[in-house]
């Protein structure tokens, strides 16, 4: 015991004893290769200035990092900044007194911050209703779609041209399975990411009432009518010939793709360097989402995912004015630039994307471009800006299992979309309640 | 509860042996415990910083919820799917390995293997296997003719995760099965030989009664083990579904509370296992033990 | 002996082997799968043959591998790991020995509360309630502390559990023989109990140290300085890349090592274990 009790000691003594630096925790969910890069923009800012030290600390996945934080703030634990993935946003932003949002602490901290410099459909995530930044994007991504086009050739499609519409892109997938070049047509990664929201906001049309969630917690899901019941109703149609065949939640079902099972996948754009990494040897294509050309409004611009960075409160105001330094530093062209391109996220802000240009990636990096122009391809409106839903994780997860059972036959489109509304309403009203 | 026929009389001591375990429960369990039951009588928002008292709210929307009976459905066919493939497995091998004169330390060095994984990393192992595209588990079994898909299938998913969770416990059983059967004298063996009995009579009407006390250990140990232990398997394989195939207790109690910050609906859960729990304990304490032989 | 005792112990072989086969098969995966280039695992069906990456990968993972995502050094990992599983082992050995010896042994008031106070912890492991308990570590603060690390996790009952099963087993007479002869309930259990629960306390070693070895969720909520870094954290930073697909082939090498430590115990310990065994029962 005596030692456990001296450790404790030890390490708060040593917490306290730091030099003149005015000491800034940052706790990120990035392993692997990101982690290192996330360790260099901290080494980077560090030794750019010296009135701050950033220390990054790994604390999980998003879902355990987001945990970690909200224990922490529990304990009067929590650290500065802590990165929190894209659905966990109404959950942040209804924290009253656990946040400090970002567009005010900059001005509190009088650092400069021109919120126009920014990339309006990435910014849009994570705005108020009336438009003021709350946390800081850090890593964004949106869905694109990725052809084999070795397969596609091998059926005989003419690949000059990827598709533009879901008519044309099921075609396609149909006349791989009909010539046997592989078992299925296309499949996708994030099922509910990808075919109901991103397709809602494609269309231009509401995913859940009060501007998708952004004028209120008194929401209600419109998922089980319209654009995205047709859809759902048209990929059960697809997955009864193996034209779509589903490959599990979250970004599972890639080995289908990678192996060659399937011809066409959707996912993430920054999975691009996964694909090329484990596909040396295929040739890819990139597209949009396919869209319904019968729809007005479509296409309109596709929503982001990924995480930004929350500032928590319960610090004193100099320590704050290093996290705003740090979003400066952070959001410069130079560093967004090399995050960008080393990672595959989207570039935050304009003068990156233009830095981009210049220095020849997109020429360099076929596909690379194209999420950046799907994104940007309209302003966004009140349905494509992106969602503001209370129990947001809880809410993927029920439309995950509805449409799993729509996959295994043991529902319809109709029954399961219902069912779907049906809970997440109800999860959606018990966040209204708390809050 | 039994006790021994002798025992030592002594005022304090009996209590100072029991305290650093007391207090130890009841700093890390029991008033971590309390604070759930009452944070299951609130509805809170992630960070704390909204309370409100909503009495039995959370416990009627728990009892509301058809899906939480699945739920419950699905937690009993996993458990005890689990314990006996796992158990009825281990004894296999146990009685086999104990019986042959050779090698059993070799076989035992490889059995005992798995146990050294972990849960979530046997999860991904088993997933490997079982993939869908590139599991060679899958393929074996297309070959039969059999088209086993975790993604889509509720039945292959249950299987994936009773397999995967299984395979993590062997190495425990069989470790005690093989101590427990080593412990039986071989004299006994040699008489039921000279009374001409059979090897498999003999392993159903001597052995097997020899062995209840470790078979009574272990099976409350795996079935704890299938209900509290298994969320870091179900979580690496198939996270519940599809649909809520195989989203069992734990698991929601576990994504409800940590992943999506509900926290009184996670209390209620917890609580509710935990009342599970307590009877669960007490049936077996009671009742199953008398028929135990020591 | 009367029956055929080679054909069974043929039989016994093949059945023994088929058993071994399916335990370790998914082990081999993991290990063969440790051996391939980075893009071979994803794109067709995994390969039952080790590859030829072996030696690069296990040193790019020694080298610099977990360290490269901004871990921590992998022997610190290890070493912390070593410290948290020999912590909880120990820990919890010592505390429900003793107990499990008053309860079986000493008849006092509060026997039976005492008891179910106990053994009601014996499920619900400590990721079910991990908010709470968490919110009770950081009060006491031991958080970013050895013993925020081990004593959550030592709360639970299973090894009381297991040592009151044994005690129940052991003869009358022992305990009979010792008040005869004079000796105390110190002495009874110093000089007589402990020696015959060896074979007890090394598989509950066993158990319990891989037990804390495995432990996740737990640390990685009660440190916040690398110091304190467990190497099963440097697993799970390897594969959780967002939006990426993990290194495989670097993630299988790193759970074959992190592997070696509780296998190398199991070995050790086994001979022990057995040993005991067979002298006590025997």
């Amino acid at each position: 015991m005596k030692s456990f009790a001296l450790a404790a000691v030890a390490s708060v003594a040593f917490a306290g004893t730091a030099s003149a630096q005015t000491e800034i925790t940052w706790w990120h969910a990035m392993g692997g290769a990101l982690g290192e890069k996330v360790e260099e923009i901290a080494k980077g800012f560090n030794e750019s200035q010296s009135d701050y030290k950033i220390n990054a600390v790994y604390k999980g996945g998003y879902a355990e990092t987001m945990t970690a934080a909200v224990a922490a703030f529990r304990a009067n634990q929590q650290p500065h900044i802590v990165q929190v993935f894209e659905v966990g946003t109404a959950t942040m932003m209804a924290a009253d007194g656990a946040i400090y949002p970002v567009y005010q602490m900059m001005e509190d901290a009088g650092e400069p911050f021109d919120q126009s410099a920014y990339l309006p459909s990435v910014i849009s995530y994570y705005v108020n209703d009336d438009n003021q930044l709350l946390s800081m994007p850090f890593n964004s991504s949106t869905p694109i779609v990725y052809y084999n086009v070795d397969l596609l050739e091998k059926a005989g499609v003419d690949t000059s041209e990827m598709p533009k519409t879901w008519d044309e892109l099921a075609a396609v997938a149909k006349q791989v399975v009909d010539s046997g070049a592989a078992e299925c047509g296309f499949t996708t990664t994030w099922q509910s990411w990808i075919q109901l929201e991103n397709q809602a906001a494609w269309h231009d049309v509401a995913f859940a009432s009060a501007n998708d969630g952004y004028a209120g917690t008194d929401v209600e899901l419109l998922i089980n009518d319209g654009v995205p019941l047709r859809h759902i109703e048209n990929m059960a149609e697809w997955a009864k010939d193996g034209t779509f065949k589903y490959g599990g939640r979250q970004s599972s079902g890639n080995p289908m793709f990678f192996s060659g099972e399937c011809a066409i996948t959707m996912g993430s754009s920054a999975g691009r360097a996964g694909v090329m990494s484990n596909m040396p040897d295929t040739k890819i294509a990139y597209g949009m989402l396919p869209y319904y050309d019968d729809v007005q409004g479509a296409p309109q611009n596709s929503i982001i995912g990924g995480a930004t960075l929350w500032v928590l409160q319960g610090h004193e105001q100099p320590e704050y004015k290093g996290v705003a330094e740090f979003f400066s530093y952070l959001s410069s062209p130079e560093v967004q630039a090399d995050w960008h391109q080393f990672t595959g996220y989207l570039p935050i802000t304009n003068a990156a994307y233009e830095l981009s240009k210049e220095q020849g990636y997109y020429e360099k990096n076929p596909g690379a471009e194209l999420p950046i122009k799907q994104m940007t391809l309209n302003d966004p409106t009140v349905n494509s800006r992106g969602l503001r839903l209370g129990n947001f994780v809880q809410i993927r997860d029920v439309i995950n299992e509805e449409l799993e059972n729509v996959w295994s036959g043991q529902a319809t489109p109709k029954e399961a979309l219902d069912q779907a509304v049906a809970r997440g309403n109800d999860l959606l009203n018990q966040f209204d309640a708390s809050n | 509860m039994q006790t021994k026929r002798v025992t030592f009389r002594h005022v304090w001591l009996p209590y100072l042996l029991c305290l650093p375990q007391l207090a130890v429960t009841l700093v890390f369990f029991i008033w971590p415990a309390a604070e759930a039951i009452i944070e299951s009588f609130y509805r809170t928002n992630a960070f704390g910083t909204s309370m409100q008292f909503v009495a039995f709210e959370n416990f009627q929307r728990l009892f509301n919820d058809p899906s939480y009976f699945a739920s419950m459905r699905v937690s009993v066919i996993f458990a005890v799917s689990t314990t006996v493939l796992a158990m009825t497995l281990s004894l296999l091998f146990a009685a086999v390995s104990d019986r042959i004169i050779r090698g059993t330390n070799a076989y035992r060095t490889f059995l005992i293997w798995p146990y050294a994984v972990a849960p979530a990393v046997a999860g991904v192992l088993w997933l490997f296997l079982f993939n869908p595209s590139i599991g060679i588990a899958t393929y074996a079994l297309e070959l039969l003719g059999i088209d086993f898909n975790a993604t889509i299938y509720p039945n292959s998913a249950m299987a994936l995760i009773i397999i995967a969770a299984a395979w993590k416990q062997i190495s425990y059983n069989f470790l005690f099965f093989l101590a427990g059967l080593q412990a039986i004298p071989n004299s006994v063996y040699e008489a039921a030989a000279i009374d001409g009995a059979g090897p498999v009579k003999r392993f159903f009407t001597i052995v097997l009664p020899l062995l209840s006390p470790t078979t009574f250990f272990l099976l409350v140990v795996n079935m704890v083990y299938a209900f509290f232990e298994t969320f870091a398997v179900i979580h690496a394989t198939t996270q519940g579904g599809p649909g809520q195939a195989t989203s069992i207790l734990v698991y929601r109690v576990w994504k409800d509370g940590f992943v999506g910050l509900d926290l009184g609906g996670s209390a209620a859960q917890s609580v509710v296992l935990m009342a599970l729990v307590a009877t669960f304990t007490v049936i077996q304490f009671r009742y199953i033990e008398r028929q135990v032989e020591y | 002996m009367v029956e055929n005792r080679r054909l069974l112990d043929i039989l016994g072989h093949i059945l023994m082997l088929f058993a071994v086969a399916l335990v370790v098969f998914p082990i081999w995966v993991a290990f063969v799968a440790s051996t391939q280039a980075s893009g071979a695992i994803m794109s067709g069906t995994v390969p039952l043959w080790p590859g030829d990456q072996l030696i690069q990968n296990y040193a790019t993972v020694l080298g610099k591998g977990v360290a490269a995502s901004g871990a921590p050094p992998i022997l610190l990992m290890l070493g912390n790991s070593l410290i948290m599983a020999i912590g909880i082992a120990v820990g919890k050995i010592t505390i429900s020995l003793i107990a499990a010896y008053a309860i079986v042994y000493f008849r006092f008031p509060f026997r039976t509360f005492i008891f179910w106070t106990i053994f009601i912890t014996l499920m619900l492991p400590v990721e079910v309630r991990i908010m709470p308990t968490f919110e009770v570590v950081a009060n006491l603060g031991l958080l970013n502390s050895y013993g925020g690390l081990i004593l959550p996790v030592i709360a639970s009952a299973t090894a009381t559990f297991l040592f009151r099963q044994f005690f129940m087993t052991v003869p009358e007479e022992l305990c009979e023989a010792a008040r005869i002869d004079g000796a105390g309930p110190l002495k009874f259990f110093w000089d007589i109990l402990l020696p015959l629960s060896r074979t007890n306390i090394a598989a509950l070693f066993v158990i319990m140290f891989i037990f804390g070895w495995n432990q996740y969720l737990w640390p990685l909520l009660v440190t916040s300085t690398e110091n304190l870094y467990t190497i099963v954290m440097g697993i799970q930073r390897l594969v959780t890349v967002a939006d990426a697909e993990p290194q495989w082939p670097l993630v299988m090498a790193t759970t074959i090592l992190a592997m070696l430590p509780p296998v190398l115990i199991i070995v050790v310990m086994q001979r022990l274990f057995v040993q005991g065994l067979v002298e006590t029962e025997k």
